[in-house]
């Protein structure tokens, strides 16, 4: 279905939770920083696929995307 | 001792490896890796939570990657696919970094490792260019199809992941190290610093342990116990015991010139 109207809410599923955010097709960076992780060191899986950091300026995040955020915690 | 245990072509002066999970806080994790002397250090790839997390302290704010040798794990991974799929993270994560541990387990009760997955994961990470330190069964066939499958240390476990029972098969340990030209790294099992001695006794060429020292009621005290008996328990290795006879003519003291 195509449609004219700019969509500027999005459903985005966050670590296997549901999240609704505001604005659609947003870049990972500015993501990062509506998510309040600017600055921590994280890896990021865009459905199924690496997103490397080289590319969180350029690749778009938009409804229905599901992302994985991981990052180092302590473990044996 | 100028004598260097070399992980794919890196060489490290300490021959203890220690995890960094179950302590009270980031500040006894840092004492006890100071204690231990380890260089390398295991982590594990989670989900980063998500809200609230602004200004919470990380981990790596504590072990600065450039101090120490991250060694990621796959801790929690139940097949070859998870294991690989958390390692790729890992290295995004790590930028570019290539040692890992991996582990595919296979029970969540006793956490005994799922040998037939490992393998699998295993083939794809040498494949995909990583340097896999792989944590198994005490078993010497998988042990060396692990060798040859290109992986750069093998780590077969003493006893069960946090069990603490100790080295509960010396004799597969030791054919395992007899049998490889790998690096042979005892991981899991660990209880005191008694059996970390040991496990260097019979060759081993390193130890891994988590909940031993974390789990002491004095952790950064016992991180030191660990430090000297790995040192204690390789020098012993290196000095080369003496035999073993159940009894013997010939005492310390001199035979002669006794006072009649």
């Amino acid at each position: 279905m195509v449609s004219s109207k700019i969509n500027l809410y999005m459903k985005i599923s966050i670590n296997g939770n549901l999240k609704g955010l505001d604005g659609n097709n947003v870049t990972i960076s500015a993501l990062i920083v509506t998510l309040n992780l600017t600055g921590k060191r994280l890896a990021i899986e865009k459905n199924g696929e690496i997103v490397p950091r080289s590319q969180f300026d350029e690749v778009r995040v938009s409804e229905g995307d599901q992302l994985e955020i991981v990052g180092a915690v302590g473990g044996g | 001792m100028n004598e260097q245990l070399v992980i794919a072509g890196k060489s490290y002066s300490s021959r203890l490896l220690v995890g960094t999970g179950k302590y009270k806080d980031f500040t006894e994790t840092r004492a006890a890796i100071d204690a231990s002397g380890a260089q390398i250090v295991t982590v594990a790839i989670r989900r980063t939570n998500i809200g609230q997390t602004a200004g919470e302290p990380s981990l790596l704010e504590y072990l600065p990657p450039e101090e120490f040798t991250y060694l990621p794990n796959t801790a929690g991974c139940y097949s070859a696919d998870d294991a690989v799929r958390t390692l790729r993270l890992a290295r995004e994560l790590l930028d570019g970094h290539k040692l890992v541990k991996l582990e595919v387990l296979g029970d969540p009760k006793t956490l005994y490792p799922n040998v037939i997955e490992t393998i699998a994961a295993a083939k794809t990470l040498v494949k995909d260019g990583f340097d896999v330190m792989v944590y198994t069964s005490d078993d010497p066939i998988i042990a060396k199809q692990l060798e040859d499958i290109g992986c750069c240390a093998v780590m077969p476990l003493a006893s069960l992941i946090g069990s603490g029972m100790g080295i509960l098969n010396p004799w597969n340990l030791q054919i395992i190290i007899e049998n490889a030209k790998i690096p042979v790294l005892v991981d899991a099992g660990v209880g005191c610093a008694g059996d970390a001695a040991i496990a260097m006794e019979l060759g081993c060429d390193g130890v891994l342990m988590n909940t031993a020292i974390a789990a002491a009621r004095d952790p950064v005290m016992m991180a030191g116990a660990m430090k000297k008996a790995i040192e204690a328990g390789r020098e012993s290795y290196l000095a080369g015991r003496m035999p073993k006879k159940l009894y013997s003519a010939s005492p310390s003291s001199p035979t002669t010139g006794l006072i009649t």
